[in-house]
């Protein structure tokens, strides 16, 4: 079988120069689809007969909670292929999620707080999705702490996939621990919207959000997988003609 | 327009909850562009050192 | 050996003369053996030389005891309150004694280079890694199970509850032990890694102790905490099969 396209991939000028061809083709129709979301939701979506227009932070707390979660596993996907095989790209994909997936758990926390007081009278609820979302942020700190804590690049990037695989092996425990415990106590409902299945017009903004943001994650990808590439790359000649434009 | 911007009531927690997810994509962009640049600078003083030592 | 200039020696001061006298004899005899007798030597190394500092192994349970005395002062001597709150008061206390203990688990071994002779000796370093977990375990994790009990009554809980309160933090701190190697393996090479591994190695830890203490609190009430207990018991066996994994592939890491 013919394996240079896969070696392509794992070959750095070949990956910076594509990710820099790519990332409009990204960011561009991310930011359509996000407006498009914004509209549709802010505007355009019935107001929610149980929650009014109080709902409407499902569209911006439903896309950071759905990227906090999709970039961890991407960031574990990468890093274990970085580990099982070695290439320093995948490594470098690992190492861009991080801060993007962390930001984004905040504002799913932050979002959810903000949702939390008029629905159920308090800021904090120590519900399922919120405290999951909370241990999630802990985890990308822990991954970014150990990256920060050790020198060498190799090394750093080595420990922390082990990190963030193991961490992707226990996101799915701690989530039904967490429900598991919650339902012992006979909490308040989730943020659950007061039908059971949502009009079209109240869905389709949120596919467009979700589908958006999954857009602008991949264009900052590669945005900053171009920088963690060129920081585990030692050879000159490839990076010479790159970094003097 | 300002049944808009009053959000059926909720407006103090809709749109403090829209900045802040605005806020966090605006830094997400500027902090993805300055960790690049940083790159590019680092690497461009690798390259001179290099070049010195020659 | 050259690899010894390498960062993980760096972090640590030099050799203390016995743990190397014993080090070295069990390091080749490790070599030579089979796999079975390669872990039992790793076991008894540990154990015979924590037995020498024995002094040091207090640490933890002082420290769970000192956590249990600071709850009563900081709330209330109200027994009926207490017993309320008992369940996460042992349990919290359990968890930060073990984290603390954690230290002693690779520390003397990356010292005096025994880890290294362990990575290179040819032997399945899982295997090595489940020896030393479980010698760390023997020493820590089983003598805070222990002191919970007296925890607990002290927070005015039945004698009643004793052997629940023993059974569940005895496998739960199974558990805690396995996931506590692999950031303690993730975290060797670094300083004044102490809060940092507690970082890593806490969240991994609340499905134990959201198990842990349910079942602690059903013992308390008297009533059936199998359910809990199996819970907790399927994570201890999910450690036993992968903690050991991902501590060897953390550990060869650490000493690149």
């Amino acid at each position: 079988m013919n394996w240079t396209w896969f070696h392509r991939f794992a070959s750095p000028p070949h990956v910076y120069a594509l990710a820099a061809r790519l990332t409009p083709w990204f960011a561009w129709p991310a930011a359509l689809l996000i407006l498009a979301g914004l509209w549709g939701g802010l505007v355009l979506a019935p107001p929610d007969y149980q929650q009014g227009d109080g709902f409407r932070i499902l569209y911006v707390h439903a896309p950071s909670a759905w990227m906090s979660l999709m970039v961890y596993v991407t960031m574990a996907v990468a890093a274990a292929i970085g580990l099982i095989w070695r290439i320093k790209v995948a490594h470098a994909v690992a190492a861009s999620c991080a801060p993007i997936g962390a930001s984004f758990t905040f504002a799913a926390l932050v979002t959810g707080a903000l949702w939390g007081q008029p629905m159920w009278g308090t800021y904090w609820e120590w519900d399922p999705r919120l405290t999951s979302e909370l241990v999630l942020l802990f985890l990308y700190l822990g991954y970014m702490g150990l990256r920060a804590g050790i020198e060498d690049t190799q090394r750093a990037d080595r420990a922390s996939a082990v990190l963030a695989v193991v961490g992707v092996v226990n996101v799915p425990i701690i989530h039904y621990s967490v429900t598991w415990w919650n339902s012992l106590h006979q909490a308040p409902s989730v943020m659950r919207l007061a039908r059971p299945a949502m009009p079209v017009a109240m869905l389709l903004p949120l596919l467009l959000m979700l589908l958006g943001f999954t857009l602008f994650f991949i264009a900052l990808l590669l945005v900053r997988l171009r920088g963690e590439v060129l920081a585990r790359e030692r050879a000159a000649s490839w990076i010479r003609e790159v970094v003097s434009t | 327009m300002r049944a808009f911007f009053d959000m059926g009531g909720y407006a103090a927690f809709v749109w403090p909850a829209y900045a802040v997810t605005l806020a966090v994509v605006l830094l997400n962009i500027l902090w993805a562009h300055r960790a690049l640049e940083r790159s590019r600078n680092e690497a461009r003083r690798r390259l001179q050192i290099q070049g010195e030592r020659r | 050996m050259s690899r010894r200039e390498g960062t993980v020696a760096q972090a640590f001061p030099p050799i203390d003369a016995s743990s190397a006298a014993v080090a070295a004899s069990t390091a080749a005899g490790i070599r030579r053996a089979g796999a079975l007798e390669a872990a039992r030597l790793a076991l008894l190394r540990d154990l015979q030389l924590a037995f020498r500092k024995r002094g040091q192994l207090v640490q933890p349970l002082a420290f769970f005891a000192m956590v249990t005395l600071l709850f009563p002062l900081a709330i209330s001597p109200e027994l009926s309150r207490l017993r309320e709150l008992a369940p996460g008061v042992v349990w919290v206390g359990a968890l930060l004694g073990s984290l603390l203990a954690l230290e002693f688990l690779f520390r003397d071994d990356a010292h005096d280079g025994t880890l290294e002779q362990y990575a290179l000796s040819g032997q399945s370093l899982t295997a090595l890694m489940f020896a030393k977990t479980f010698a760390h375990w023997l020493l820590t994790g089983l003598p805070l199970a222990l002191m919970a009990p007296l925890a607990a009554l002290s927070l005015g809980v039945a004698a009643t509850a004793i052997p629940g309160i023993l059974l569940s933090v005895a496998v739960g701190s199974v558990a805690l032990s396995l996931i506590g190697s692999i950031g303690a393996a993730l975290t060797l090479g670094i300083k004044r890694s102490g809060a940092l591994l507690s970082l890593l190695t806490l969240p991994l830890s609340l499905p134990v102790l959201i198990f842990g203490a349910r079942a602690t609190q059903l013992a308390i009430h008297g009533a059936s905490l199998l359910a809990p207990l199996e819970l907790l018991g399927a994570l201890a066996v999910l450690g036993i099969t992968l903690a050991p994994l991902a501590a060897a592939a953390a550990v060869r890491i650490s000493l690149e």
